[in-house]
């Protein structure tokens, strides 16, 4: 009785947090417009990619392993994926506990957290229809690339999003969560995007690597986040298994971390009237 | 006019020391800034090695007819320009959006010294010198490494195309920044531009043709990185760097008549 009382009232809370959320950034959907134009980047890449294959040939010693149209679309893959596991929590989170926003928050019986996932959520569904309009035109230009995923593929590469989003959340909320300890948690936002932006598969297919530093970008999380969700969604030969068991095993790890680390730090907690 | 030339650096120079002073403060920022760039700088290269062969470990094709050291060139010059955009251009035109917001532009205005001169001058912050001194030294070592001719002929006319350069991107950015006038948040936009400007990481000609129009007759790419670097390998022809210095003084013109206009439609921010 009491675990259905409990799931009906957790259903409530998701449909309240969301449907508030989304009528949130509805308001914003111009600057999210802007957001989603800022992550042009998997594009300009494919560009330099694009015509350093015409230049070369048939694979031109690049050891990418792919024709034009599989690269064209593996470049709109990585920025579809980017687009939707792209994390804010660091920025929103510090903004509230410097305000003392945080303190109303800690007295709800919900984690605020959630808060944060709901909004990101509630974002990209903002998104959506922006994203589809500029994957529309990308292939408008380069018609000879176009293929859509079949359905299984497609739901794949969506789980695979999602699993990429959640892993993305809870290792920006590791950091968000050393806000409680120093000011300057921000600036090491700053270090691990650097990883991310070149080990994720943002600005080079992970088959283009050197097979040592391949190896290396396996044991992290990264080329599960961008590469994997796009290789999905362009219709690649891709080891499905191995990197959703990779992906389960980063959320096993970092989900009882970040639980740990916010029950230390709420501890800490000293905004003003606190 | 001689005596409000001697006004201006005077305010300048009172400008950037209290700016320096208080951010000399922070030394652990500078220790992740040291981090954040030598990890940028590791990772861009590699991403150039890849093109060069270092992921099967052939010859690789290349980027646009450039040979490896010519590329790391014209990543120096990109590295050189961020630096300063960290350096100069960040810390006041990402600012100039919150003061439209907030209605602190109002106090800017009333200050008995140009408005366009304070909003983009007032600070400065030390976290791009790294970048510079790193951005210098790549440009010139790999300048040297082909056999570059590095006489104070070639270095006047690298000083004047990077500063062409930095004027292109200030008035760039300073123009997005304007709009904010009407727009109020466009933070954003500005994001938009500082994405589309990493194309510059690679030579013109490394991109296909329409994508290489786009970078030189709209958004001018070419000459904030392709153009200085082909003046340290000594190959820029004359109609280029004429071109660069005219488009650098089109768009510093554009900036100073367009700041002008959209200062009549100001209104202020309680009225």
């Amino acid at each position: 009785m009491s675990t259905r009382l409990s799931l009906a009232r957790g259903l409530r809370i998701a449909r309240v947090l969301l449907s508030t959320q989304y009528a949130y950034m509805l308001e914003y959907r111009a600057e999210i417009a802007l957001w989603a134009l800022s992550g042009v980047l998997p594009f300009i890449m494919l560009g330099v990619w694009s015509a350093a294959l015409a230049a070369g040939g048939d694979d031109a010693g690049l050891g990418l392993g792919l024709s034009q149209a599989e690269l064209a679309r593996y470049f709109l893959g990585a920025f579809i994926a980017r687009q939707f596991t792209v994390v804010w929590v660091v920025w929103a989170f510090e903004e509230d506990s410097l305000a003392g926003r945080l303190s109303p928050y800690l007295l709800q019986p919900l984690q605020p957290l959630w808060r944060y996932v709901a909004a990101h959520l509630a974002e990209q569904a903002t998104r959506l229809p922006f994203v589809a309009v500029i994957a529309a035109l990308f292939f408008l230009l380069q018609p000879a690339a176009f293929a859509l995923p079949s359905p299984g593929r497609f739901l794949l590469a969506v789980l695979a999003i999602w699993l990429a989003f959640a892993i993305h959340f809870l290792l920006q909320s590791l950091i968000a969560i050393l806000c409680f300890w120093s000011e300057r948690a921000q600036a090491l936002e700053r270090l691990l995007f650097i990883p991310y932006l070149f080990l994720s598969g943002l600005v080079a297919p992970l088959a283009a690597f050197p097979p040592g530093v391949r190896q290396v970008a396996f044991f992290t999380p990264f080329p599960h986040m961008i590469g994997f969700p796009a290789q999905l969604l362009a219709g690649l030969e891709v080891s499905i298994a191995s990197s959703f068991a990779a992906m389960a095993g980063w959320i096993a790890l970092l989900l009882p971390l970040t639980a740990l680390a916010w029950r230390a730090g709420v501890r800490r907690y000293t905004a003003m009237g606190a | 006019m001689a005596s409000d030339w001697r006004r201006y650096t005077r305010t300048l120079r009172r400008f950037w020391g209290t700016a320096l002073a208080g951010q000399l403060e922070y030394q652990l920022n500078l220790l992740i800034e040291l981090l954040a760039m030598a990890g940028n700088l590791a990772g861009s290269l590699f991403v150039l090695s890849l093109f060069y062969g270092n992921g099967s470990g052939g010859s690789g094709p290349g980027l646009g007819g450039w040979s490896w050291p010519e590329a790391q060139v014209v990543l120096g010059v990109y590295t050189l320009l961020d630096g300063v955009s960290s350096t100069l251009l960040r810390p006041n035109l990402s600012r100039i959006v919150t003061h439209v917001q907030e209605g602190t532009l109002d106090f800017v205005l009333l200050k008995p010294i140009d408005s366009q001169f304070w909003l983009s001058a007032r600070t400065v912050s030390p976290a791009g010198l790294p970048e510079i001194a790193v951005g210098l030294a790549l440009m010139l070592g790999a300048g040297l490494k082909v056999g570059a001719r590095l006489d104070a002929a070639t270095l006047a006319l690298v000083a004047v195309l990077l500063l062409s350069s930095t004027v292109i991107l200030y008035a760039l950015w300073f123009l997005l920044a304007t709009t904010s006038i009407w727009f109020v948040k466009t933070w954003n936009a500005t994001e938009v531009l500082r994405a589309a400007l990493a194309a510059g990481r690679y030579p013109i000609t490394a991109y296909p043709a329409g994508l290489r129009t786009l970078f030189t007759l709209v958004l001018p790419v070419a000459f904030l990185t392709t153009v200085p670097a082909e003046a340290v390998l000594g190959r820029v022809s004359g109609p280029w760097a004429l071109a660069s210095l005219g488009v650098a003084a089109g768009f510093l013109l554009l900036s100073r008549a367009f700041w002008r206009f959209a200062l009549r439609f100001y209104t202020s921010a309680s009225s």
